[in-house]
């Protein structure tokens, strides 16, 4: 696996445990009310999941399988790739800053967006016929 | 493939079944309170846990002689994460229509299932998941 799946995969794991913990204390808050402000960290629960693990482990696993060149960079541009998980990531937790100031789930998406354009950029001419180099 | 992985999907095939026959019922509005429900069973359910499967049989080995790691915690990882969803699927619109003690603590004690199944999967595959 090449190391910047590496990273996408154990940053989706992360956001996986992390997800998943607000999920069960809100859950655990449905059952048993012990402190109703946990809801506050809803928004945190979708976004970690949904974009932090699934949509992050499918950008990890896409960049380590899909078609690699045979001239040049195997992996294609790869400096792109990295500087979209890094504004995915910083995209990702500052959403979760919007618990204090609002203003940065707008922000946060906006990253996520660059994240998004930077990963299509990077691994387009990847996804190509067999026999093309 | 392993069985371990077979029973990750197929399981996970029949959460899929299962949430999108209930899209039906919250469509025809003759269910109440299953909305949660029906988007675990297709994210938990269905997506984390077809993901569950397909990576203990794909990602790197863990080494020669436990190609994926410790099989039973991944054993481990499957009856908590089914588990933990079943006692959801019952008890959280039994408790959004007529809560009680005993729908609460089922929702208590499937939210530490759910948790765990995924704590288990990530301690057991965190060092696979590294350059060849
Ligand atoms: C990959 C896994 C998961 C994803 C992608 C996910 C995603 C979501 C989404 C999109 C919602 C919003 C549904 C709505 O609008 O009502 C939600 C709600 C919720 N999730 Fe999850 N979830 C996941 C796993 C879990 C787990 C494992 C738990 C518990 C242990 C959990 C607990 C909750 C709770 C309590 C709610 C609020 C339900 C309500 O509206 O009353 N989630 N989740």
């Amino acid at each position: 696996m090449p190391r910047l799946s590496v990273w996408f995969v154990r940053a989706s794991f992360i956001h996986l445990l992390l997800g998943l913990f607000f999920g069960a204390l809100i859950l655990a808050q449905k059952g048993i009310s012990f402190y109703p402000p946990i809801w506050n960290l809803f928004p945190l629960h979708v976004e970690f999941l949904l974009t932090g693990w699934l949509i992050q482990l499918a950008m990890g696993v896409a960049f380590w399988i899909i078609p690699r060149f045979s001239n040049g960079s195997p992996h294609g541009p790869v400096g792109l790739v990295w500087f979209s998980f890094a504004f995915l990531n910083a995209g990702i937790l500052t959403t979760a800053l919007q618990l204090w100031f609002p203003h940065a789930l707008i922000i946060g998406r906006i990253a996520e967006v660059c994240a998004a354009i930077l990963f299509v950029i990077g691994s387009w001419r990847r996804v190509k016929p067999q026999g093309v180099l | 493939m392993p069985l371990l992985t077979r029973t990750f999907i197929k399981t996970a095939m029949i959460c899929f079944t299962l949430a999108l026959m209930l899209g039906i019922l919250l469509a025809a509005r003759v269910t109440n309170g299953f909305f949660p429900v029906y988007i675990h069973l297709l994210v938990f359910g269905w997506l984390t846990q077809l993901i569950f499967g397909v990576a203990l049989w794909m990602f790197p080995k863990y080494s020669n002689e436990k190609p994926r790691g410790y099989e039973t915690l991944g054993w481990w990882s499957y009856t908590l994460l089914n588990s933990g969803l079943l006692l959801r699927a019952i008890a959280e619109p039994i408790q959004s229509t007529q809560p009680n003690p005993l729908s609460g603590w089922t929702l208590v004690i499937s939210a530490i299932l759910q948790f765990l199944a995924g704590l288990l999967f990530v301690f057991n595959t965190w060092q696979r998941v590294r350059e060849k």
